[in-house]
């Protein structure tokens, strides 16, 4: 692999993990004054500032190895949305509480994989943001694994929500764990761990948190795909790009 | 004269955290080091969670503090690697937090006792607080809701 080559897929590699944590982290936030009881509230609020501030580190960083006079807030205020790469679990709707849960936990169960592999990063830097997230990512996880089983395992109204939400959201799951071109350069070079490798241990933890929400996994691995390569992002992306970088773009380098 | 660092720390230890101002951001252990390059003192931070808004206040007041002891040139240093943990609280800081009513974290994941009564029977509200170290719990004796330096 040449130089150049290594670079852009390192550069593409940093801009996934930081949209991801961008994208999600704006999302959750969206609950900010709505969330259906003041604890969940700011729960959920700490959850997207938790993501927020990984997605300085990773953004800032891919800023870095690009070389082009941008940094983290460039990134993510003035790119539009076919150069974002996060994957199209995290721009999906919030729909009500339990949806966010459900979508929520199969992102911290796959983040949580996703960083026990970097840690080992060829990428020094990789390994030490890699280090510091993780502590942050187990505890989103365990919230939401045991909101999911409380909320699954609860009254009939909350399982039916919980078992619809993992219907729409199960498909969304493919993508995280099906390795492109820009992956497996990125495994070859050692920064990060073969996607598919994540695959049996993500599938553990899911099942056991899903026994025990009484909740059924879809019996397909249809995946929808487009948002980690840019290719073809939901139209939902757009709608939050609206709001996010609105300030950005109605005035130009506002800033306090 | 050059004040030496051992007399930096002394002067780090007056600076109150912004959002638990009994502790210094000393006794919070997310001061790593001090050090001298050239005529410019240079502190390295690290940041107790990803997101914490409180790091940018940290990083100024320290400033502050310094260039009121006459250092002209200060540069911070945020340093993410070790990651911040729990176990760097010092123990005057742990003893600070009690009388200020907040448990201080424990390897068990939760507070040996209501901060309040002294009561061990407490129980978890929500695994998040009013900021992002905390989290919240009930004594169920007083009956008094707490807030549980989270254990990272």
């Amino acid at each position: 692999m040449s130089a150049a080559t290594h670079d852009a897929a390192y550069f593409e590699f940093l801009c996934r993990m930081g949209d991801n944590t961008l994208i999600l982290g704006h999302r959750v936030s969206e609950w900010c004054g709505h969330a259906p009881i003041l604890e969940e509230d700011i729960a959920l609020a700490n959850t997207a500032l938790d993501l927020i501030g990984q997605t300085q580190m990773w953004l800032g960083l891919a800023a870095e190895v690009e070389g082009k006079d941008r940094d983290a807030d460039k990134l993510a205020m003035l790119r539009d949305a076919w150069d974002f790469r996060n994957c199209l679990l995290t721009e999906q709707p919030n729909g009500d509480f339990g949806q966010t849960m459900m979508r929520q936990f199969l992102f911290d169960a796959w983040h949580l994989a996703m960083l026990g592999g970097l840690l080992g990063s060829s990428e020094r830097r990789v390994a030490e943001i890699a280090a510091k997230t993780i502590k942050e990512v187990k505890y989103h996880v365990e919230r939401s694994a045991d909101t999911v089983i409380g909320l699954g395992d609860g009254t009939a109204e909350s399982h039916e929500r919980m078992q619809n939400a993992l219907n729409l959201l199960w498909p969304y799951v493919g993508e995280l764990f099906t390795p492109d071109a820009v992956d497996i350069a990125i495994t070859q070079a050692g920064i990060g761990p073969d996607l598919s490798d994540l695959r049996p241990t993500f599938d553990a933890h899911i099942h056991d948190v899903m026994a025990r929400a009484t909740l059924t996994i879809p019996d397909s691995n249809f995946a929808h795909k487009g948002g980690k390569s840019g290719v073809q992002h939901s139209e939902n992306l757009g709608h939050i790009l609206t709001q996010m970088q609105w300030l950005q773009r109605a005035y130009p380098g506002a800033s306090w | 004269m050059i004040p030496s660092t051992d007399t930096i720390w002394t002067w780090l230890n007056d600076v109150p955290d912004p959002e638990i101002p009994v502790i210094s951001v000393v006794d919070l252990g997310i001061v790593r080091g001090v050090q001298w390059d050239g005529d410019t003192v240079e502190v390295a931070v690290t940041p107790t969670y990803s997101g914490c808004p409180a790091t940018s206040v940290i990083s100024l007041d320290i400033e502050t503090a310094l260039r009121k002891r006459g250092i002209e040139n200060v540069r911070i240093k945020t340093q993410i690697s070790p990651p911040w943990t729990t176990d760097w609280l010092s123990d005057t800081g742990r003893e600070k937090l009690v009388e200020y009513c907040i448990a201080p974290p424990r390897a068990a994941g939760g507070p040996e006792y209501c901060p309040r009564c002294k009561s061990t029977n407490v129980t978890k509200i929500s695994q998040f607080g009013s900021t992002p170290c905390k989290a919240q719990w009930r004594c169920t004796d007083c009956l008094e809701p707490f807030d549980y330096f989270k254990c990272i």
